[in-house]
């Protein structure tokens, strides 16, 4: 089977993945010059199914426990296994109450765990939430990894090409995101920041409750810092806002000083595609499946959709051999 | 049934429209709260022109009337630009209008506040301040054109309820013929059910409903106790009596203590 996978977001590389490895001959078409530039590039990289279920539907929790297992196994030596932590501030307690009612698969820790865990946020925190189960990867660097390892597989990429321009396939996997033709689809901005900074290190993840400003701080290799990120309901993907920067920048500061001396090596922004139920969506066309949807998910549910789509096009496959196959009998009978 | 500046309406429950799971989850708590207005901002969405648009347009899908309004404005000029930008993406003159003064408590800069209604109010706008439950301010308010009156009963967000009953009630007894709504600081549907007790003509709240852990079994419930809490002060409540007053009258009965 000849499968041409349109886009090389996390969507297309991970859909490649998984029609690689049943076998099919995959081409991946990106109207990009290079990897990167989509909205996976912005992405935080946690593979953070439980902490998300405290604003995500139940589906998020399901399909995306499976994800650091998945990475593990495309790219070996990606993942970080080291859980989340979650903190707030001593007058926000409250909020530390509401997201551990909402969510599942953490213990509280106390000022002494909170220590051991992260040094240095030692005597800032008096109560936090440790999520073990987590994971998170540095989303460049996987998807680097993962295109390095489809090459090695066998599959072709055509950088800088509009699919549209390609023929002789027997399938197409839309995986455009944003680009995608879809009325149901809507574009949800996200900003975030990279400060670097020698001053501190943390192991895992840290999300920092807050009512107005929550945010999650990612850490990276080479001292960086992903800050992220904001949520607003539009399809700008214009430079990030002083506002937003401020806010971001204030709650970092909030979470440890040394963020204020850190240098902002960088600043992005991302708009992600979502359906209004904000759940991810594999959707059969005639010859053309697609995966799309995947919100502030990518990372994360993108596996378990790209799975999804080829158990489809292999099952539909199968179906369509048995009834060409009843057919044959029928007419030689 | 509910009168507001002559649009009737079958819902005394005004809800906001930020912060929920998905808009799927906000669509089904707006149908399960029974709300006839609901609150859309523009000031952030708005970065790049109309690139909100795709949000708006699942708002105006909801099929109930919409108040646009101006949160996240600290001055009169972002106020004013903000509530034209709305009257043209949203195609009507209703505008609840906020001008923030404290970047803590998000309290309203009433001085503003008044400035930027005299400003639209001339302008042809509806407005609809979202204020405090000073009585000054109130009259200043209606001195420069606005038709209702939006106090809070605790800073936004805060799920305090009602921290000042007496001033909510002073408020209501100066204005008895201005509709008055409670925006803000509700948490629990008993808060909306005390503020209808008092007379208030209806409520608006956004974060108790988005933020609970079922937005829609929430939405309905603060529906109810809208209803009820109209219902109540309509048939008029039983003012608390020192007294014990037994509901069984106790002349006739054998014996006589």
């Amino acid at each position: 089977m000849r499968v041409l996978v349109q886009g090389a977001g996390i969507a297309g590389l991970t859909a490649a993945f998984e029609f690689a490895i049943r076998g099919a001959a995959v081409t991946v078409a990106e109207t990009r010059h290079a990897l990167g530039g989509n909205a996976s590039w912005f992405a935080g990289g946690m593979l953070a199914p439980w902490c998300e279920r405290e604003s995500a539907e139940q589906p998020v929790l399901d399909l995306g426990r499976d994800a650091a297992d998945w990475w593990d196994t495309a790219t070996p030596g990606q993942v970080t296994r080291a859980g989340t932590l979650v903190v707030a501030a001593p007058r926000d307690a409250g909020e530390l109450d509401r997201f551990a009612s909402r969510t599942s698969g953490h213990r509280r820790v106390d000022e002494d765990e909170i220590t051991l865990l992260e040094p240095d946020l030692a005597g800032r925190f008096r109560r936090g939430l440790l999520f073990p189960g987590e994971a998170h990867l540095d989303p460049r660097q996987a998807m680097a990894a993962l295109h390095d390892k489809l090459a090695a597989m066998g599959v072709e990429f055509r950088f800088g090409t509009d699919a549209r321009h390609l023929s002789g396939f027997d399938r197409r996997i839309d995986c455009t995101g944003m680009a995608a033709e879809d009325d149901g689809l809507r574009g949800v901005r996200g900003e975030m920041l990279i400060l670097r900074t020698l001053d501190i290190s943390l192991s895992r993840p840290v999300r920092l409750l807050h009512p107005r400003f929550p945010l999650y701080v990612v850490p990276r290799a080479d001292h960086r810092f992903m800050i992220g990120a904001t949520m607003i309901e539009s399809q700008s993907a214009g430079p990030v806002t002083a506002r937003s920067m401020m806010e971001l920048l204030g709650t970092a500061y909030a979470l440890h000083p040394a963020f204020g001396e850190a240098e902002i090596a960088e600043t992005g922004v991302g708009v992600r595609p979502a359906f209004p139920d904000n759940l991810p969506r594999v959707e059969a066309s005639g010859d053309t499946v697609s995966i799309n949807g995947l919100y502030r998910h990518g990372f994360l549910l993108a596996p378990a959709m790209a799975r999804q789509a080829a158990d489809l096009v292999f099952s539909q496959d199968r179906t369509r051999e048995v009834a060409h196959e009843t057919d044959r009998q029928r007419r030689s009978a | 049934m509910f009168d507001l500046l002559g649009t009737t309406l079958p819902s005394r429950l005004l809800l906001g429209t930020a912060q929920y799971p998905s808009p799927a989850i906000l669509a089904d708590a707006v149908k399960a709260s029974g709300t006839s207005v609901v609150t859309v901002s523009l000031r952030r969405e708005m970065a790049g022109g109309r690139a909100g648009e795709q949000f708006w347009s699942l708002i105006r899908s909801l099929g109930v009337r919409i108040l646009p309004n101006t949160a996240g404005c600290h001055s009169v000029k972002e106020a004013v630009m903000t509530a034209k930008m709305a009257r043209e993406v949203f195609g009507t003159n209703w505008i609840k209008l906020e001008v923030i003064g404290n970047h803590d408590t998000l309290q309203p800069d009433v001085f503003g506040l008044v400035e930027a209604a005299h400003v639209l109010c001339e302008d042809g706008f509806a407005v609809f301040p979202y204020t405090t439950d000073d009585l000054v301010v109130a009259e200043r308010l209606l001195a420069a054109g606005c038709k209702v009156l939006m106090p809070w009963c605790a800073p936004i967000g805060s799920a305090l309820g009602p921290i000042n009953i007496m001033a909510l009630r002073s408020m209501r007894g100066h204005f008895p013929e201005v509709p008055l709504i409670v925006d803000a600081g509700l948490g629990r549907p008993s808060h909306a059910a005390t503020v209808m007790e008092l007379g208030f003509d209806a409520v608006l709240l956004n974060t108790a409903v988005a933020k609970a852990a079922d937005p829609v079994g929430m939405a309905r419930a603060f529906g109810k106790a809208v209803e009820a809490g109209r219902e109540a002060f309509i048939s008029g409540i039983l003012e608390p009596r020192d007294a014990a007053v037994p509901s069984t009258p106790t002349i006739g009965r054998a014996v006589f203590s």
